[in-house]
């Protein structure tokens, strides 16, 4: 099961994700650049990402919090996602995600 | 100068989040006082103010408690050593005078002690810039994100964006001393005590302020005063604007310490969590050593550590003598149970 995350450097890696995590923590697991301050909560938007296109048909829809914090965000985009509350599945193995500028440590 | 609150202590604490308060408990058992500096203005550091209300699943013989639930028991834990908080300031700067360091606050607050100790976690926590393009210009101005002096908006025409605490807060106090209060958030759903939410709409209700539900689009001014904060709802006239979109953390004026740091962390050595300087420890998230590991229970275990070398310090003609609470008649009369 694959997460492909292009970093805030357009560097391309393709990291090996694992069922159930949370692909923030698949990429702070590999060391990429993503501060991710509040540890998962949903309460900051510091692990922004912005999900390619066709694969937003298969996440569950942001929660109105999660929408809250976007909208707060300085670089959301209509495909801006927080990557804390997108949990790896099979349907998502191959996922194309890009770290935002504000989600730098 | 002395002031009322400037005071000289056996240890000062910078950063009053879980790690921090422990501390307290291990410096009290070698009978050293601490005093606490928190840019927050309640205790509790991340746990109080990013998830008070989450479960924390790894504490030792906890197996679930929030974080508000961890700060509370904390400082019931510290209660006996009676420390002194200084909540609402950031350490400003730090320097050797003579056999202590002396710190001060921004509030301009001088502490003097032997020993430092920095527990400030992921930093201090600044507010968030709102996502409106060219508001840097009226930063300080006549935008704020936090209010330092109410004095500020006395007679003003005041727009307070937000769906926080902060928000309504601010807009049941300042309401009396502005000209006109329009608070704008973006839906009618508030993240905030329900009492506050309540009295904020009496106010609505009587003609006191205005409540609009819309979107920030943007904001009209000259030379720093801001003239209009635009919105999808039209323009909203004011003369001063306040924006509470919550907090980050940044490393702060920490970083100008003249400590060594590991990108952003401070070094440490595992003996004692002393840093590059004699007399300041590093503990909990905002420390590094090889193996580190951020969690709550490895600051305990840091400062327990820390404080065996703190007393060595601030107590050098005495022995230090390693005790157990359980058996420990000494221990138990500080801690008040004996």
């Amino acid at each position: 099961m694959k997460v492909i995350a292009t970093d805030q450097n357009g560097v391309r890696h393709e990291l090996e994700a694992i069922e159930g995590w949370r692909i923030m923590e698949i990429l702070r697991d590999y060391g990429l650049p993503i501060k991710a301050e509040c540890g998962g909560c949903c309460c900051c938007a510091t692990c922004h990402v912005y999900v390619d296109e066709k694969w937003i048909p298969k996440l569950y829809p942001p929660k109105p919090e999660e929408e809250d914090l976007l909208a707060d965000a300085v670089d959301t985009k209509p495909n801006s996602r927080l990557s804390c509350q997108l949990l790896m599945s099979a349907e998502l193995d191959g996922i194309e995600v890009t770290l935002a500028e504000s989600a730098r440590p | 100068m002395e002031g009322k609150d400037n005071h000289t202590t056996d240890v000062i604490i910078i950063g009053a989040g879980p790690v921090g308060l422990f501390a307290v408990f291990e410096l009290g058992l070698l009978d050293l006082k601490a005093t606490l500096v928190d840019i927050l203005d309640k205790p509790g550091g991340q746990c109080a103010e990013l998830y008070p209300e989450k479960p924390i699943y790894d504490i030792p013989a906890l197996p679930t408690v929030t974080g508000q639930e961890l700060t509370d028991r904390l400082m019931e834990q510290i209660k006996p050593f009676d420390p002194t908080f200084h909540l609402g300031q950031m350490v400003e700067s730090l320097a050797r005078e003579g056999d202590v360091w002396k710190l001060t606050t921004d509030e301009g607050v001088e502490l003097r002690a032997p020993v430092i100790v920095i527990a400030a976690g992921g930093g201090s926590f600044t507010p968030k810039k709102p996502p409106i393009a060219g508001i840097e210009a009226y930063e300080g101005k006549s935008v704020f994100y936090a209010v330092r002096k109410m004095e500020t908006f006395r007679d003003k025409h005041l727009v307070i964006a937000g769906g926080g605490d902060s928000a309504l807060d601010w807009s049941l106090n300042l309401q009396p001393i502005v000209k006109k209060l329009t608070l704008i958030h973006r839906r009618d759903d508030w993240r905030a005590a329900p009492d506050s939410v309540r009295r904020m709409k009496e106010l609505v209700a009587a003609g006191k302020m205005e409540l609009v539900i819309g979107n920030i689009t943007g904001i009209k001014g000259d030379n720093g005063q801001v003239e209009a904060i635009t919105t999808d709802k039209g323009d909203l006239v004011c003369d001063r604007f306040l924006a509470f979109y919550g907090l980050t953390m940044k490393l702060g004026p920490v970083a100008n310490f003249g400590l060594n740091l590991h990108e952003n962390l401070i070094s440490v050595d595992t003996e004692k969590f002393q840093t590059s300087e004699a007399g300041v420890f590093a503990i909990g998230d905002i420390c590094h050593y090889p193996g580190k590991l951020k969690l709550i229970l490895s600051g305990f275990h840091e400062g327990a550590l820390m404080a065996q070398e703190a007393f060595r310090i601030c107590r050098p003609n005495q022995k230090l003598r390693f005790q157990y609470t359980t058996s420990s008649s000494d221990l138990q009369k500080k801690l008040g149970v004996a």
